[in-house]
Order: structure tokens, then C-alpha cells, then sequence
């Protein structure tokens, strides 16, 4: 009975192109690379300072916002919940975009309104910028462990004379810190290969600095330093690898009914996120749109963005098939589906910069539309992968034993029960790596061919020769867009809550 | 005629079904009973094809299954009623019961008499517990498999349920003539439905035996406390009679008993009248509706349990009359 799973072969397959580009940046780093020098030390304490700060501010936004969502009822929760994940919708560069242009003397607030404000650049502004654009991350997750734990405990606590604030503290926090630790390490990864905001805020992190040398023609060097800030991304990986909290048997969660002042509170506690993560870009692209209305803009950029990430969204769930089936069959599978994992901890300009070089090396790839899609597909495959593993996995498994004791083959069990009840995941899957193409900025930067402009590059272009105005338009429409995509995934979060609720 | 020889499963190294030997006659119910862990659900998935066995063999008319040589599930023409009934989420309950029938006409004879008619077009996900049973059921006959395994059909159902269905489900099989294994932890039920009743003890085979054989006459005293209420009273064996502190009886010696033996006696076995001279005293009594189940200390640390009718009344420490009415043989085990 040790005859491998089918699905085996073409799963390495995928975990072998999806490690690929860490060989590529071996290779050209060896060339002719400084390995470190002072310039490169200010580089790394830039980038660590800035992923030290957005974990703290993301945990003390977070989850404070994280019990407020999960157990108080007030008024219409659903949306306040929506509009609190929203910042996660909206790409960080977005933000960094719009927070550069309201601030400081000459900044649009000072121009409307006619209050100086101090510039938001450099580490403060970068910080400030991930932590509002970074947060949910943290919410989320804390929320979701949260929400599986059993209020008897807190009740138990309570009628035993414990105040229900030292009961949250002593019985509740220590039961979530794994999902707190695990919202952080992702916001850590977030912060890590974040290109746009460093760039923007004039902060030399390994991304920026990146960009930078690949500029200048510096590939090798690039290469280097993304090796470099591979190493860090593995560090925070290999601790997220190890955050694996034990699973608590899901009970009727707590419910909290605060009066009328504490709502008060609550309400103005939390405005100035929504206000400067949410309403501050909206109101700045209004404002644009209203002065310099569709100036510049072209249609095909938004038809690129689709083309390409709609190219993307479709092969990506192709390879996932067999990754995810392989990952359920056994644990050689499990370690190439988290091979292929690797890619979303590698940051777009790292992923960028290998395939740059791949297209140089391989001419018949160099400048095509391929190569992007390739980027993409490497990038975002664990989206498709885990979302079509979790559907599957979800699947109860004695639906398929039943069928095969009905007399089907492994083959038309799979047909005609596994790939109806998991096509939603797939598509889900599908809808992910979509609008995470969408918003991609660096890897696009560098791989569009020549004259292929998409949304985000179009957004880029126009910060890089200063007609804030026109970044309207392509701005409003990656938001729209981001914002389908939050709309999915919190369907997706209803539907597990209504499972649980179901039994 | 489904023949399991000398089954044996490992899961890494422990044993979890030690060296089983059965053999299911043409349309019999044969029950398979025991504790939690005992093994029953993995013995049904090995007969199934579901999971690899280490040792042994399992045949049927045409295929022979050994650790060698696995038969894939779907050839080896098995029925399997899940207990989470496993039905398929996507598909109405007509296209569950035809999965793969060519000719429905089947699957319409057992929707109709397990009184789904009305629920062709349903999805499972609006049917009752009950419904879903059924329909799980009228899926595995309609395919007409050579035999049925049964996982605990009824455990995800109501008490009240549980008793028509079972008696439902038991019909269904006989009246389709097809031979089933049916794993329960509830002795009652294997007890009331089963041609044959297996007790299941640690992986191992117990006893296999008609009910009543297995109630009378338990191999062990594992499998006499299993099946029910049991008291144990020492007494001496000779020949075919016992004698014991509360008069002679009947005995039937287990294992080769003789001499000094414990009795085996069933609560209504014995009868209680309260006396103040009585031989007894009342340890504990649990009123039941219509009847009383009394335990009563009759000295040397022994007590034994009595049901009696609700109408008998004595109150914890008050002294009884205990006596053995029964006229059929009792078990006797070695002490």
C-alpha cells in the first residue's frame, strides 16, 4: 500500500519552480557583490526598526480593536467590522501616497484647511503608515481566537468574583497570545517586503534600497541585498512556523453589553484609525478628482491589471490542484506545499529582481507578459493553494469513503464529490491571487514589458514626476477594487462562523 | 458469505484489532458491541478496504483481501452507513440514493418504503437526524451490496428516535436479504436487534453467540457486566446444582468451573421482601417508573443487585428477604 500519491510528482514539480528563485539570486549575487558595508548597516537598522515599531503599534491597535469586534454588541457590528479590516483593503502604498501629500507645509491639508502640520516622512511616517495599514492583521487573527473560545471560562471567572476586566486579562489574553503572535509575525512579514511606503517615505529599507540598485543597473548588488532580506523574511517565518497554538474545543462566546457612555468611548477611541487609514485617502482622491479630473488616464491600464492578474488568478489555481491534493495525501506533500509557500514570504522587488535576471538569461521570456504572470503565480500560489486545501480538507472524509464504498473509483470519487464541493475554494482561491496581482507594484515595475501599464505602475509614475492630481482615478479604482476582495474574505469568515454555529 | 480470518490492524505499533475470526451468514444482523476504544470502527473500515490490515485475511465469493494484496474499496461490492450519515452536501436526496445506479427504479422502491417520497428534491442539509439516516440507508441498499457495515447508525440521533429506527432500519435489512455488521456501544440494542451479538474487549473477540447465549451464559465475567446489570455471588458447584447463602440453584459451570464458583445473577434473577429478619440490607434504591432496582449487602462485602416491581418499598438500611426465583441455569465462574 506504499504506492506514492499521483498528485506527488507534480507537486515537487511545483515546489522546485517555486523555490527557483533563490537559486537565481545565489547565482548572481556570486558574481561581483560587496557582501556588507556601512551603508548596507543603516539599511538593516532601518528596515528592523521599522518592522519593530509597526508589531508594537499593530498589537496595541489591534488587539484592543480585536475584543471590541469579537464580544460588544452595538449597533450594526458587521460594518463597524468591515470598515475596521478596510485599511487591509486598501494597498499600503495607497496610503503612504496620500498621508506624503496631506502632511506638512504645502501638504493639502495645510492648503485646504490652512493648518500646518508637521511632514510625515522618513521612519515616523513609514511606521505610522504600516501600522494603520497593518493592524487588521492583528485584529483579525486575535479576533478569530477570540471568537473560538468558550465564555464559561470568563463566566466561571466572573461568578467566582473576578472583575471582568481582570478576567479578560488573566483567563482571555493568555488563551489568544498565539493568535496575537501570529498577527504579528505577519504584520512583520508585511512590514518586510513592503516596497511602496519605504520608497515614498524616503526611508532606505532593503526594498527601497533594492529598487534603487536595480535602477543603477546594480542587479548583482540588488541580488545581494535581497538575499539579505531573505534571510530575515526566513527568521520570522521559521517563528512563525513554531507559533502553533493548541485548539480549544469552541463553545458559545462571550457577549458584552456596553451603556450608552461606554460607547461614547469607544467610538472616539477608534475614530482616529478610521479617519486616517480610511477617510484621509478617500477624501485627499476626491479632492483630486474633483481638481484634475480623469487627466492623463487611459483605460487600458486598468484592461492590463485585469488581463495580466486574471492570467495570473487562473494559473495559479491550476498549480494548486495538485499541491493541495498532495498536501492532504501525506507528509512528503505537506513539505512541498510548504515549499510552495515560500513564495509569499519572498517580497515582491526579491521576486522581481530574480525573474528580472531569469528574462536575461532566458531572452524568449525577456519583456513578455509571461514572465509577470510567472511572478505573480509564484507569489501568490499559497492564496490558491490554501484556500482550495481548506475546502478540501473541510470536506468531511467520509463523504469520499462513501462514495468509494458506493463502488467509485478514486478517480470518479474525486469527480463527481471532491471537485464540486471544493470548486468554491477555488474560486475563492482564484479571487484572491487576482486582487493581490492587482495591487502588486514592484514585481510590476520590473517585469511589465515595455509600454504595459497597469494601475499600480501608473499610480507610481505619476508619484515619481509629482502629478499627485492624477493618481485619482487609478487610486480610487485599486480601493474599489481591494474592497471586492475584503468582501470575499470576510464571506468566507461568516461562512466558517455560521459552520460553527450550525452544529 | 463474507469470511474474516485471523484479522489484525496495527495503527504504528499498537494493536488495535487482535486476531478476529467471523463469518457472516446469508441475511444475518450480527452485532458487534463493546467499550469506547474497543476497536469496532476500525474493524468495519478494514472490512471495508478504507484502511490497511497487517494480518489476516477477508474474503467474499469472489475477491480475497490480504496485507499483500489490499482490495480497493469500490471492488469489493460493500455497503457502509456512516454516523454522520456522510451524505453527499451537493446532491439532492434523489441523486444520493442513485450515485451510481443505472436503473433507478431501486432506489424508488426503497425511497418509497423508507417514506422519503417527499423529500426527493430536498438537499440533506434541510432533513431532520432521522431522515438523514434513512436516506444514508435507502443509498447502501439500493446499490445492493453483497453486505452492509453499520457504524453506529443511530448514535448521532434522539433517544426516542433511536428505538422505532432501529427496529426500522433491521426490517429494511431482512426484508432486502442482505447480510449486515452493525457496530453499537449500546448493549441494548445489540442485545434486541442482532441474530448474532460479538463482544468486542481490547481489539479481541470476546464471545460470538446468539443474545440470549451471550446474556445467559457470558465467556466472561467482561462480557457479563458488559451486556447488563450483574451481581456476583459465591456459592459451590456440584454437578448442576449451586449452593449459596440464599438457598440452591441452578448452575451451568463457565470455563470449566467447579468447587468454589461466583454465581452470576441478573436483577431479575432475584426477588426482595422486606423483613425484619430479613438476610439483607438495602444499600441504595433507584425508583425507575415501574419498577426498583435495589442493591442489598447480604454480608461478606457482597452485594447484589434486585429490580423489583414498583409497588415493593424499603428504604436505604432497612432489612430484606433476599431469594433466587429463577428456575433456568445460572452462570457460574471460577472464583
Amino acid at each position: 500500500m506504499t504506492r506514492w500519491p499521483r498528485s506527488y510528482p507534480l507537486a515537487a514539480l511545483i515546489a522546485l519552480l517555486a523555490i527557483l528563485p533563490i537559486g537565481v539570486l545565489f547565482d548572481l549575487a556570486a558574481s561581483e557583490a560587496q557582501f556588507f558595508d556601512a551603508h548596507n548597516l543603516r539599511v538593516l537598522t532601518n528596515t528592523l526598526l521599522l518592522m519593530v515599531f509597526t508589531v508594537l503599534g499593530s498589537v496595541l491597535i489591534g488587539v484592543p480593536l480585536a475584543f471590541v469586534t469579537a464580544y460588544v454588541q452595538f449597533p450594526m457590528r458587521r460594518l463597524w467590522l468591515v470598515i475596521l479590516a478596510a485599511p487591509l483593503a486598501i494597498p499600503s502604498y495607497i496610503g503612504a501616497f496620500t498621508i506624503y501629500a496631506a502632511f506638512g507645509r504645502g501638504g493639502e491639508i495645510h492648503n485646504l484647511l490652512g493648518i500646518p502640520l508637521p511632514a510625515m516622512d522618513g521612519l515616523l511616517g513609514a511606521s505610522l503608515v504600516m501600522i494603520l495599514y497593518s493592524y487588521p492583521f492583528v485584529m483579525l487573527t486575535t479576533r478569530a481566537s477570540l471568537l473560538s473560545l468558550d465564555a464559561s471560562l470568563v463566566n466561571a471567572a466572573r461568578t467566582l468574583g473576578m472583575s471582568l476586566g481582570m478576567s479578560l486579562l488573566k483567563v482571555v489574553l493568555p488563551r489568544v497570545a498565539t493568535g496575537i503572535a501570529a498577527g504579528g509575525l505577519l504584520v512583520a512579514l508585511y512590514t518586510l517586503s513592503d516596497f511602496g511606503t519605504p520608497a515614498i517615505m524616503r526611508l532606505d529599507t532593503f526594498t527601497r534600497v533594492i529598487f534603487v540598485e536595480y535602477n543603477a543597473f546594480g542587479l548583482s548588488q540588488a541580488a545581494m541585498l535581497s538575499l539579505q532580506l531573505l534571510a530575515i523574511v526566513g527568521l520570522v517565518l521559521f517563528l512563525e512556523s513554531r507559533v502553533r497554538g493548541s485548539r480549544e474545543k469552541p463553545g458559545r462566546h462571550l457577549t458584552l453589553w456596553p451603556n450608552g457612555w461606554q460607547r461614547w468611548v469607544i467610538g472616539v477611541a477608534v475614530s482616529p484609525v478610521i479617519l486616517l487609514a480610511v477617510v484621509l485617502p478617500l477624501a485627499i482622491f476626491a479632492v483630486w478628482l474633483a481638481r484634475e479630473g480623469s487627466a492623463g488616464f487611459d483605460l487600458s491600464y486598468a484592461w492590463n491589471s485585469v488581463h495580466a492578474s486574471f492570467l495570473a488568478a487562473v494559473c495559479a489555481v491550476v498549480l494548486a490542484i495538485p499541491v493541495a491534493h498532495a498536501a492532504i495525501a501525506g507528509r512528503a506533500g505537506r513539505i512541498m506545499e510548504r515549499v510552495t509557500y515560500f513564495g509569499f514570504g519572498v517580497p515582491g522587488i526579491v521576486m522581481g529582481t530574480a525573474l528580472v535576471y531569469v528574462g536575461l538569461k532566458l531572452p524568449f521570456l525577456y519583456q513578455t507578459l509571461g514572465l509577470l504572470v510567472l511572478c505573480y503565480v509564484l507569489r501568490f500560489l499559497p492564496l490558491a493553494v490554501s484556500s482550495v486545501r481548506s475546502t478540501a480538507e473541510g470536506l468531511d472524509s467520509s463523504l469520499v469513503k462513501a462514495a468509494r464504498v458506493l463502488g467509485a473509483s478514486p478517480r470518479e470519487a474525486f469527480q463527481r464529490v471532491t471537485l464540486p464541493l471544493t470548486l468554491r475554494g477555488m474560486i475563492a482561491g482564484a479571487a484572491l491571487v487576482f486582487l493581490e496581482a492587482m495591487r502588486e507594484l514592484p514585481a510590476t515595475l520590473m517585469l511589465g514589458p515595455t509600454g504595459f501599464e497597469t494601475l499600480a505602475t501608473y499610480l507610481w509614475r505619476v508619484y515619481e514626476a509629482g502629478y499627485f492630481g492624477r493618481a485619482a482615478i487609478p487610486g480610487l479604482l485599486l480601493v474599489l477594487m481591494s474592497a471586492l476582495g475584503l468582501a470575499l474574505m470576510l464571506s468566507g469568515e461568516r461562512r466558517a462562523e455560521l459552520e460553527v454555529s450550525g452544529k | 458469505m463474507l469470511n474474516v480470518r485471523n484479522l489484525s490492524v496495527d495503527y504504528g505499533s499498537t494493536r488495535v484489532v487482535d486476531n478476529l475470526n467471523l463469518a457472516l451468514g446469508k441475511d444475518e444482523v450480527l452485532m458487534l458491541v463493546g467499550p469506547t476504544g474497543c476497536g469496532k470502527t476500525t474493524i468495519l473500515q478494514a472490512l471495508a478496504g478504507l484502511i490497511p490490515v497487517t494480518e489476516g485475511e477477508i474474503s467474499l465469493g469472489n475477491w480475497c483481501s490480504t496485507p499483500k494484496r489490499q482490495v480497493p474499496p469500490e471492488k469489493r461490492n460493500v455497503g457502509m452507513v456512516f454516523q454522520d450519515f456522510a451524505l453527499f452536501p451537493h446532491l439532492t436526496v434523489q441523486e444520493n440514493v442513485c450515485f451510481r445506479l443505472k436503473d433507478t427504479s431501486l432506489a424508488d422502491h426503497w425511497l418509497k418504503l423508507l417514506g422519503l417520497e417527499a423529500f426527493r428534491q430536498v438537499k440533506p442539509a434541510s432533513l431532520s437526524g432521522g431522515q438523514k439516516q434513512r436516506v444514508a440507508l435507502a443509498r447502501t441498499i439500493a446499490h445492493q451490496p453483497a453486505f452492509i457495515l453499520l457504524d453506529e447508525p443511530l448514535s448521532n440521533l434522539d433517544a426516542a428516535l433511536k428505538d422505532s429506527l432501529r427496529w426500522e432500519i433491521r426490517e429494511a435489512l431482512k426484508a432486502a436479504g442482505i447480510p449486515a455488521i452493525w457496530v453499537t456501544h449500546d448493549q441494548e440494542e445489540a442485545l434486541s436487534i442482532g441474530d448474532r451479538v460479538g463482544i468486542l474487549n481490547g481489539g479481541q473477540l470476546e464471545q460470538l453467540d446468539s443474545p440470549e447465549k451471550c446474556f445467559a451464559e457470558p465467556a466472561s465475567r467482561f462480557v457479563a457486566r458488559f451486556l447488563g446489570e450483574a451481581s456476583f455471588l459465591p456459592g459451590v458447584l456440584d454437578g448442576r446444582q449451586v449452593t449459596t447463602d440464599l438457598g440452591p440453584a441452578p448452575g451451568i459451570p463457565i470455563d470449566g468451573a467447579s468447587g468454589a464458583v461466583d454465581l452470576l445473577l441478573r436483577p431479575d434473577d432475584l426477588s426482595l421482601v422486606p423483613s425484619e429478619i430479613g438476610n439483607g440490607v438495602v444499600d441504595w434504591v433507584r425508583y425507575e417508573g415501574c419498577s426498583r432496582l435495589y442493591a442489598v449487602n447480604v454480608g461478606d462485602g457482597v452485594q447484589l443487585k434486585v429490580r423489583t416491581s414498583h409497588e415493593v418499598h424499603a428504604e436505604p438500611g432497612a432489612r430484606v428477604q433476599m431469594g433466587i426465583t429463577t428456575t433456568h441455569p445460572l452462570a457460574a465462574f471460577p472464583r
